[in-house]
């Protein structure tokens, strides 16, 4: 038994070193263009509530399910644009794409939108790819994706319109939303070049700032490269009454699925009446070493999932 | 009782008062969105298949299946028949539902018939059964070409792939999973 599990974990030397040069090209991009790294406690005690990240619990309170809040905090107490690479962890996501530890990219900007993250996105992909000599096509599932060319960026009411049939408009129904984002949207998107898909419903985006030219809509994006989502961004809600009354709905929804887990962030809400205009993203790193080493399943990027442990 | 978190390839579930078998599985979760359980189902009654998915807490009940040892019997040009050899029952399945197990199917042999609500619906064959060659070309001597084959009938019909040196008459052990030739059975 025990022969096997080394001879699994030795047949993944080769992506695994991929995987830490990825790395280190994401550090020295992000040193090269201003930022700087900061580290934020994995234990917290109240994270954002969302009405579909399960948290789980660690001794009362719980494991991070991304560094968001606490990021935040430190832009509010005048960090400029920072960066972190960390663990998140969320109860029972697993599948192809899903683990439920695992590495999460995450930087700010201030003063700054959305629009300036998609640029961010662009450039370090591009660099990251040059650095390991594999621009400008990326292999991944039978597709050969072009990130040098201009990447196209598609409103999410056009998305579905273009791959469902349907517009959603503000307030869809979140099971046909989802059901329709899943199968017949996210499998098509990015296929031939890399893909940002934006302007979410706002009942999508419980973070997110509105779009003050589509009202509606909340200036959130997705990155989907080779139909693999690979990063969330938005320009980020700095009004503390919204957001407390947006993680009032968040923990009401959560109640009404008999999930009564959820604190409110006093903290994080009370430092937001400091916190300068801004814009943040998070990009899963397991998924982008699954892109660049072109491996179906997740599995294949880290050296121990929870199953081997 | 299961939940959608438990749902996984293999699972046998009961939906609408039939047995299903979830032949096919993928969980996925678009971003901040909930999680989704996607599902290719086949009925284990009559082998339709269709897709579901479901989302997360929806409960199912498990399907309602039993083994029972039974011995075949013979064909009666339609069906099937089985009995249980301790209590002498009868059941029969149709030619459908026996599918490519009719292959490796001889008289007499002692197999697991599956039932769902005392209705029987299928059968699961030993790992590993014995079957005579009745046909084969004989072992031109000398072929010692590591790795060929050649193709021998067994008794139930079957046309094998087996090392040259297999002989008519002779017994073979096959592993019925993946419908391969294991070894010569000495007598």
């Amino acid at each position: 038994m025990t022969s096997t599990r080394l001879t699994s974990l030795s047949g993944k030397r080769r992506v695994l070193i991929l995987r830490s040069l990825i790395i280190r090209s994401i550090r020295t991009f992000f040193f090269d263009h201003g930022f700087f790294e900061v580290e934020t406690p994995l234990r917290i005690k109240a994270p954002a509530p969302e009405q579909n990240i399960d948290p789980v619990s660690s001794d009362g309170w719980f494991l991070a399910a991304s560094p968001e809040l606490q990021m935040k905090e430190l832009l509010s107490a005048g960090f400029g644009p920072v960066f972190q690479i960390t663990r998140s962890f969320r109860k029972n996501e697993r599948g192809r794409l899903h683990l439920p530890e695992f590495t999460i990219l995450e930087w700010y900007r201030v003063n700054d939108d959305y629009l300036s993250l998609m640029r961010d996105l662009e450039q370090l992909i591009r660099y990251i790819a040059k650095d390991l000599l594999i621009y400008p096509n990326i292999k991944s599932h039978g597709n050969k994706v072009d990130i040098s060319c201009e990447w196209e960026r598609i409103a999410v009411e056009d998305a579905f319109y273009r791959f469902a049939g349907w517009r959603p408009g503000p307030y869809p129904d979140a099971f046909c939303f989802d059901k329709a984002m899943a199968e017949d949207i996210e499998p098509n998107l990015g296929l031939s070049r890399p893909v940002f898909i934006y302007d979410y419903p706002v009942s999508m985006a419980s973070l997110a700032r509105q779009n003050p030219d589509n009202p509606g809509t909340a200036e959130r994006f997705e990155l989907y490269i080779a139909g693999i989502e690979l990063a969330n961004g938005f320009s980020e809600l700095i009004d503390p009454k919204e957001q407390r009354r947006r993680f009032k709905d968040e923990i009401k929804k959560r109640q009404e699925m008999g999930k009564n887990d959820c604190l409110m962030p006093e903290n994080f809400l009370e430092s937001m009446s400091s916190m300068p205009p801004s814009a943040g993203v998070a990009l899963g790193i397991d998924r982008l070493v699954m892109l660049f080493s072109n491996s179906e399943i997740i599995d294949n990027v880290v050296a121990f999932t929870p199953e081997i442990l | 009782m299961y939940e959608s978190g438990d749902l996984k390839k293999g699972l046998k579930i009961e939906i609408d008062g039939e047995p299903y078998a979830i032949i096919q599985f993928q969980f996925v979760k678009p971003g901040k969105g909930q999680a989704l359980y996607k599902c290719k189902l086949k009925n284990m009654i009559t082998g339709t298949q269709f897709d579901r998915t479901y989302r997360s807490g929806e409960k199912f009940n498990e399907a309602n299946l039993e083994e029972r040892q039974m011995e075949y019997l013979y064909y009666d040009g339609e069906n099937y028949c089985f009995m249980n050899t301790s209590t002498y029952d009868q059941e029969s399945l149709t030619k459908d539902q026996v599918g490519d197990i009719i292959n490796f199917l001889k008289e007499n042999i002692v197999l697991d018939i599956l039932f769902f609500k005392d209705q029987a619906i299928g059968l699961t064959l030993p790992n590993f059964i014995e079957l005579r060659v009745t046909e084969a070309e004989p072992w031109a001597k000398g072929d010692t070409t590591s790795g060929s084959t050649k193709g021998v009938t067994l008794e139930t019909g079957y046309v094998i792939q087996v090392p040259p040196f297999v002989q008519k008459d002779e017994l073979l052990r096959i592993d019925t999973r993946t419908c391969e030739y294991v070894e010569r059975v000495k007598e």
